[in-house]
């Protein structure tokens, strides 16, 4: 049975996580645009905080946000060339299967199969995460794992 | 990566203005030592005495959600009027009161502790009978000792029969102190 983790209050979850994020947002934004980014992704997480249904892999579900709202920054600002950095780095452990399993699928795909297979996340946690509607999360999730089925079925 | 005071601020602040915080707390210095002050956007919410925020962060979440931030915004009213007050110059408080989570006998029994004038004190029993209950005043006893915002719902007013001071969550000192204060010793 899996043991399900209490929602901390945001203020130990913020506290806990900011400084990773906000060093997420700069290696990936630099310094100036980084402040906004911050911002945003803990209004994200706020926002969606209170229907949160267990606090596990809360972790990974902020820099996800974070990693959103980078990519979400870099195509307000048209930097499209900055994208490149943004593919394999950091701080995720956990889902290294699922990770290599889902390499290419389009983001939006991948993030919410990942999060959903390998970090069980329910579809609310994940429209917070990719800043979609929970439909659009499911959509997501579901188009990923066809995606993947037809790659690995002969 | 350390996150600047000022990034912080803003980010609560942000947060705060957006209606996003469940409990917006902070803390507050008085006469009394350091209080923990929480506000949601019903009203006060909490006051305690000698904050520990592993403990109080945990309760707060309880009332109200777990969006939880310390917000020194949330709780300007509270400060301003708790600062009135200590200085002597505010008799009553204009806050609304979030009471959520409270049984109906505790909320009807602070509403009616609510109503006890600056400078008097009152009884146990005195306040049962008010609220049709004549002889719960040891259950009154219990909610003055579990009363979540003291000072503004002023349980320091309520005595023994006897006169005696009887008790005081907050430490019987805080509760002669407060009597001083309002020259109700």
């Amino acid at each position: 049975m899996m043991h399900e983790v209490s929602i901390p209050p945001f203020e130990l979850f913020y506290e806990e996580h900011r400084s990773q994020v906000l060093g997420l947002l700069r290696r990936r934004l630099g310094a100036a645009r980084a402040e906004d980014a911050f911002q945003e992704t803990f209004l994200r997480a706020l926002q969606a905080y209170g229907r949160l249904e267990h606090g596990e892999h809360l972790r990974a579900w902020v820099l996800t946000i974070a990693r959103n709202v980078a990519v979400d920054t870099l195509r307000r600002t048209r930097s499209q060339h900055e994208l490149v950095e943004t593919g394999a780095d950091d701080d995720l452990p956990a889902y290294e299967e699922l990770a290599e399993l889902t390499d290419g699928l389009p983001r939006k795909e991948r993030a919410a199969v990942v999060l959903r297979y390998g970090y069980d996340l329910s579809y609310d946690q994940i429209a917070a995460a990719l800043g979609s509607s929970e439909d659009a999360a499911r959509q997501a999730a579901s188009a990923g794992v066809r995606r993947l089925r037809r790659r690995i079925t002969p | 990566m350390t996150v600047s005071p000022d990034l912080d601020r803003r980010f609560r602040e942000a947060a705060h203005a957006l209606g996003l915080v469940d409990l917006g707390f902070d803390v507050v210095e008085s006469p009394m030592g350091d209080l923990l002050v929480a506000a949601s956007d019903r009203g006060l919410a909490s006051i305690w005495y000698d904050p520990d925020p592993e403990r109080d962060l945990e309760r707060l979440a309880r009332i109200a959600g777990p969006r939880v931030l310390r917000s020194p915004r949330s709780v300007d009213d509270a400060r301003r009027e708790l600062d009135e007050y200590f200085a002597g110059r505010r008799r009553a408080f204009d806050l609304p009161l979030d009471l959520r989570a409270l049984p109906s006998f505790t909320v009807s029994v602070l509403r009616e502790l609510a109503r006890v004038p600056y400078g008097e004190t009152t009884t146990y029993g005195a306040l049962a009978a008010r609220v049709g209950r004549p002889r719960a005043a040891r259950a009154v006893g219990t909610v003055m000792n579990r009363n979540r915002i003291p000072i503004v719902l002023p349980c320091h007013r309520v005595v023994g029969a006897s006169g005696d001071l009887v008790g005081y969550a907050g430490g019987l000192e805080r509760k002669v102190r407060l009597l001083e204060l309002e020259g109700a010793l």
